[in-house]
């Protein structure tokens, strides 16, 4: 199982703040997992709708799009972040 | 020490447990005081905060030779006037202190998870991150 996060106005458009579930077949990469999620319609096609306004982290640390992910693996979706 | 959390903190405490050192530079940010904002609401992603932070202050100690460093970020909500965040350095000379303590805040801008969401008169919004700081931060290299 992979864990997907959420935060900011991607959760606020989602709605949970995270979720747990079985890859996709043929999910091999964040954009498609994005691409797959986007797909479910809702919140999810707003919050998933322009990838280049997200950020994304495969098990804590900045990833890209193309990253790979597998089985086990944490995804986080979030905007560019305002800390500080 | 990094510390995520709640909490205020005393900066002079928090300076003083860096301990002894020739030089110490520290930044204390505050929530801006700014016409119609009530507060910033500050969430972060736990887990990946600290290990993002304390990866920038491993870096930050191959490139000075620094004594400590101490990283306090506050989450939540928080009133205009209240601090938000402090960056200190330690060395034995000032210009690694300054220059670490710079170093640390440009990437606590743009590499650490952390979310603001403004509550104004008129609703909330989440701020935009900066182009300017993105721009600081590539200055390091």
């Amino acid at each position: 199982m992979t864990t997907v996060l959420y935060f900011a106005w991607v959760r606020q458009m989602i709605g949970p703040s995270g979720e747990t579930l079985a890859l996709p077949d043929g999910v091999a990469t964040v954009r498609a997992l994005a691409e797959n999620l986007r797909a479910r319609g809702g919140g999810y096609a707003q919050a998933f709708a322009d990838l280049s306004r997200l950020r994304v982290a495969v098990n804590r640390e900045h990833a890209g799009f193309d990253a790979a992910i597998a089985d086990g693996d944490e995804v986080a979706f979030f905007p560019p972040v305002t800390g500080g | 020490m990094i510390r995520v959390g709640r909490a205020d903190f005393d900066t002079a405490a928090e300076l003083a447990a860096l301990g002894p050192a020739g030089a110490v530079v520290s930044f204390t940010g505050h929530v801006r005081a700014e016409p119609g904002l009530a507060a910033l609401v500050l969430e972060h992603y736990p887990g990946m905060t600290e290990r993002e932070i304390a990866r920038h202050v491993e870096e930050a100690e191959r490139r000075w030779p620094l004594t400590g460093a101490r990283i306090v970020h506050r989450i939540g909500r928080l009133e205009p006037g209240a601090r938000i965040v402090l960056v200190a350095a330690a060395s034995a000379h000032r210009r690694a202190a300054f220059a670490a303590c710079e170093f640390l805040m440009d990437y606590l801008k743009t590499r650490a998870p952390f979310w603001k969401q403004e509550e104004r008169e008129d609703g909330t919004r989440w701020a935009e991150a900066k182009a300017s700081d993105g721009a600081a931060a590539k200055r390091w290299g």
